[in-house]
């Protein structure tokens, strides 16, 4: 079994999504860890969850990046440990330095709250081993704070490195103005860093991991770590 | 002593709240209002000694804290 650490910020509000799709879909063990704790309980895959970490003040994630478990997270990553940062994790990861750029207010300065379809770029990290290159998902976004901005040398070496992991796209997988629902750079909904093992994306594959719930796009994610950790073996933690 | 730290976006970042202003004042009839970027403004209450000293500890806690070097610049004054 593959052990789900999802941590807890105060305002985080998709820790219990995650959890569900970790524990209750997948059947694999999953855990909360309460941001001020130091340990992450033996995580094979630690998760940074939506939310409004800290009511977004200041800066989303800019106060949730120095929580106490922060530097446990940032341990675990320099270790090789596969990092999942969604919305609001996407932006503490940033805030964090552990993933490039920044996120500014959506370019129409709404919050945006709809399924979006997101096109896979690249399958060699371990969130997106089992997607294929160009599928087409279908996943909710929500947020007001998605603009996805970095600075021309590191958005070169993002796309020369093929970090961009994610593009958000049409439904037949065109990357256009149209299907990009924030401003985002480059169509840009979700990165890695050098080493591949810490992903970060503002729509919510938690939310998409069964069909009553409308799409079942977003289990691919979770279906390729516990399958990476299975065919590489866990890296366990104290 | 009194800080005081003003946040802005860097010119190369596109700042839509700024852009939605200018566009209601032009609307309102403030033709001679050419640009407006939004910022953010931080009043710290000091124990420093000296303005070199409450200078150095805003810029520290700016760089770490206030703003975000990625898409941020800021400005310090001290009384």
């Amino acid at each position: 079994m593959i052990k789900f650490s999802i941590v807890v910020f105060p305002g985080s509000n998709c820790d219990h999504d995650a959890y569900h799709a970790a524990k209750h879909v997948l059947g694999q063990e999953a855990e909360f860890v309460w941001h001020k704790e130091t340990s992450l309980h033996g995580a094979d895959v630690v998760v940074l969850p939506g939310g409004f970490s800290h009511g977004d003040y200041l800066r989303t994630g800019a106060i949730a990046r120095f929580s106490p478990v922060m530097s446990a997270v940032a341990e675990f990553a320099r270790a090789g440990g596969p990092v999942l940062g969604i919305c609001n994790g996407f932006q503490i990861l940033c805030e964090a330095g552990l993933l490039p750029g920044a996120m500014l207010r959506n370019r129409d300065l709404k919050f945006h709250c709809e399924h979006v379809s997101i096109r896979v770029e690249q399958t060699d990290t371990p969130f997106t081993s089992r997607a294929s290159r160009g599928q087409v998902l279908r996943i909710p976004i929500a947020h007001g704070e998605g603009n996805y901005y970095a600075e021309p040398d590191v958005l070169a070496s993002l796309e020369s490195s093929g970090r961009v992991v994610f593009r958000y796209c049409d439904a037949r997988g065109q990357v256009t103005e149209a299907a990009n629902p924030n401003g985002s750079l480059h169509g840009i909904a979700g990165i890695c860093n050098e080493r591949r093992n810490v992903v970060g994306l503002m729509p919510h594959p938690e939310r998409a991991c069964e069909r009553p719930l409308g799409s079942a796009d977003g289990l691919v994610l979770f279906e390729s770590v516990v399958s990476s950790l299975a065919s590489h073996g866990a890296l366990r933690t104290a | 002593m009194k800080a005081r730290v003003f946040v802005t976006l860097k010119p190369s970042v596109f700042d839509p709240q700024g852009q939605t202003i200018v566009e209601a004042l032009h609307s309102m009839g403030y033709a001679g209002v050419g640009d407006v970027r939004q910022g953010k403004y931080f009043e710290l209450e000091v124990s420093s000694t000296s303005a070199e000293q409450a200078r150095a500890l805003a810029s520290e806690v700016a760089d770490k804290l206030l703003a975000n070097p990625v898409i941020e610049s800021y400005r310090i004054e001290v009384e």
